[in-house]
């Protein structure tokens, strides 16, 4: 049992980078702003890093998500293990060639005589008031480029392990963070813990129907599923964690356990991470569930500016809701 | 350029041994995609041998280069063994890839050949980390990022060369102008005459050479390099030269000014340099004759040698995705 106080988001992720920092030379992080002269970037998770581990590991670039990216790859070559800092998940395509055409492919165009042991942290996530190219969720372009991994916690602890673990792991890892919950406190983790990638987690116990969600999704998941609690509706949250490789055994158990599944994630429904889940589940249970798979994201829209319009965007507790109470229908 | 540093006799031998290497292997694969055995994009390298070889004597094993989809020569000069080349070219299990790369992304750590990138400016940002990497160590090597004149036009370019000037990164930027970014020639795509006036903008040492120049060429490369290795920052080299064959194979080059071409051909300068060795007294016809013979014998066994060799398996269509298999 871990009875440490609660912590954030940011609590958690800065601990992870100064475990695996302290525990393994090799790993080195670079981004915008993550030395401690500039505060360790605009939310502080790589606070401290650069005072404790000095510059030299610890590095503050320009603004160029290119050279980022390229600077990490090429240190990676040679046995580093670099954890980038992508501020903003909408940034990526600035490293987009980067990311696909040489981060993911390395290992398997060199026929395994090089990889790519890296990790771009990344944040995003609707709520701020941002517009439209703050805080879309890309998940979707990661998971379909072979070679990339792709990681999006949901809680403090999940955080400070996945992050562990990405690091540790030979492949690339695309490591999304929600930043609207980066300050929501969770139970803190265990040092020096780690959560498996590819391995998802059931939020909570359920019988009647089975939620599929991850990073901010899941939190929301977890309301709904109190909400319809009181109408007597038994819902089964399982948080991936990882979405590529994304856990099919425990999604494929929990949906023929309830018979019913609402994929929910905040990025756009069409093409997204839940049509692959629902094609997959449907090839393995056709015929076995109680009702068709449904999918909950957000609008075929990029994410708009205006309060009432942003709240209506992305898949939250009540809406959740109304789409199980509509499943339970079927 | 009369304080550059000169080649001796040995060093000017093995510039020759590297390029004449570059030359012969280039005609060789021209001729087995002539033949229809080689089937793949090829960009030859042929008029740009110097450059390489030049510089390549004057590195270790241990430093590291970046080349492009035209890299051959890079990757030659290097030290890239001609059986892993050859049963790379021809797709084969014994490639140095596993025939999983091909031509456009040849790779072979232990010559330092780290990456072949099919996209254009895309060395430069990945040499810049092996040029980190090297600096966190300590240990003196240093990255070389190879890369045409079309390429100093791209974003990355300007990213990686600031990055490099602000860490003082042990990276040389090797811009070999051909004069053409594909079929575009440098006037009409880009605004300044010299690439090489680009470096004062990021803070680092700029020099325009003529790349087909051995004296030039090495003179330049090593005081590149000495920097590099004292821990005094990057340089961007452009070297002019000429491509011989077009953009790639199949090309027939009729956006290239005729009288320019034919000049650059008669000034071909691997033969020119031949000559000279013999001027010199540095060695004799039959003793190069007889070098040229022993490299033609080495590409032809590096080629039936491959031919031979069996295609990969299908299992590797999934293999090298990831560390361990989905």
């Amino acid at each position: 049992m871990n009875d440490a106080k609660p912590i954030t988001m940011i609590e958690a992720l800065n601990r992870a980078l100064h475990d695996a920092m302290a525990d393994d030379p090799k790993i080195l992080v670079l981004g915008e702003e993550v030395g401690d002269k500039e505060e360790g970037g605009i939310t502080g998770v790589t606070k401290g890093l650069s005072t404790k581990f000095g510059t030299t590991r610890v590095k503050s670039t320009p603004i160029s998500e290119q050279a980022i990216i390229g600077a990490a790859i090429g240190a990676s070559l040679k046995g580093f293990r670099p954890v980038a800092e992508i501020m903003l998940m909408n940034f990526v395509t600035v490293a987009m060639d980067m990311i696909v055409n040489h981060a993911a492919k390395l290992r398997f165009m060199s026929g395994g005589q090089t990889h790519v042991p890296m990790v771009i942290r990344t944040m995003t996530g609707t709520g701020f008031g941002s517009g439209g190219q703050h805080c879309d969720y890309l998940e979707s372009w990661f998971a379909h480029t072979a070679g990339l991994k792709v990681v999006a916690p949901s809680n403090p602890a999940d955080g400070y392990g996945l992050l562990r673990s990405a690091i540790e792991d030979d492949d690339p890892v695309i490591f999304i963070e929600n930043l609207p919950t980066y300050w929501t406190p969770g139970p803190a983790p265990v040092p020096g813990s780690r959560v498996p990638l590819g391995k998802a987690a059931i939020a909570r116990q359920g019988s009647d129907l089975t939620i599929v969600a991850y990073s901010r999704s899941v939190l929301e998941a977890l309301g709904a599923a109190q909400i319809v609690a009181e109408k007597g509706i038994s819902v089964e949250v399982v948080d991936l964690r990882t979405i590529s490789p994304w856990d099919r055994e425990t999604v494929i158990a929990s949906a023929t356990k309830t018979g019913r599944v609402l994929l929910v994630h905040e990025a756009v429904r069409k093409h997204g991470i839940g049509a692959e889940i629902a094609a997959d589940l449907n090839e393995v249970l056709f015929g076995k569930l109680k009702a068709p798979i449904r999918r909950l994201g957000a609008p075929f829209a990029p994410v708009p500016f205006s309060k009432p319009l942003e709240d209506a965007f992305a898949p939250n507790a009540a809406r959740i809701a109304d789409a199980i109470v509509s499943l339970m229908k079927d | 350029m009369t304080n550059f540093p000169k080649p001796d006799a040995a060093t000017l031998m093995e510039i020759y041994r590297r390029a004449v290497l570059i030359k012969l292997n280039d005609e060789r694969v021209i001729k087995e995609m002539m033949a229809g055995k080689l089937v793949t994009p090829y960009y030859s390298p042929r008029g740009q041998e110097i450059i390489p070889s030049a510089l390549s004597v004057s590195l270790r094993d241990e430093d590291t280069i970046c080349t492009i989809y035209r890299g051959t020569h890079d990757m030659l000069a290097k030290g890239f063994p001609l059986d892993l080349l050859w049963a790379e070219l021809a797709g084969r299990a014994t490639g140095s890839c596993k025939g999983k790369g091909g031509t456009m992304h040849l790779t072979h750590p232990e010559s330092g050949c780290m990456v072949t990138t099919g996209v254009v400016g895309s060395s430069m940002p990945i040499a810049n980390g092996l040029a980190w990497a090297a600096q966190i160590e300590g240990n003196g090597n240093i990255a070389i990022a190879n890369f045409g004149d079309g390429a100093a036009n791209i974003g990355a370019f300007h990213e990686s060369l600031n990055m490099a000037g602000v860490w003082k990164l042990p990276v040389i930027f090797i811009c070999q102008n051909n004069r053409y970014a594909e079929h575009t020639t440098l006037a009409d795509s880009t605004a300044v005459e010299r690439l090489s006036t680009r470096a004062a903008g990021y803070g680092m040492a700029g020099i325009t050479v003529n790349g087909n120049d051995p004296d030039e060429m090495y003179g330049a490369a090593l005081i590149a390099i000495e920097r590099a290795r004292a821990g005094e920052g990057p340089t961007l080299i452009e070297a002019m030269t000429y491509r011989f064959n077009g953009h790639l194979m199949g090309d027939a080059g009729g956006y290239m000014d005729k009288a320019e071409k034919a000049e650059a051909v008669a000034n071909d300068p691997v033969p020119a340099l031949r000559a000279r060795l013999i001027a010199e007294g540095i060695t004799s016809d039959t003793e190069l004759t007889a070098l040229e013979s022993d490299i033609g014998l080495q590409i032809s066994a590096a080629v039936e040698a491959a031919y031979a060799a069996p295609y990969p398996d299908l299992a590797e269509l999934t293999r090298d995705v990831y560390a361990t298999a989905a």
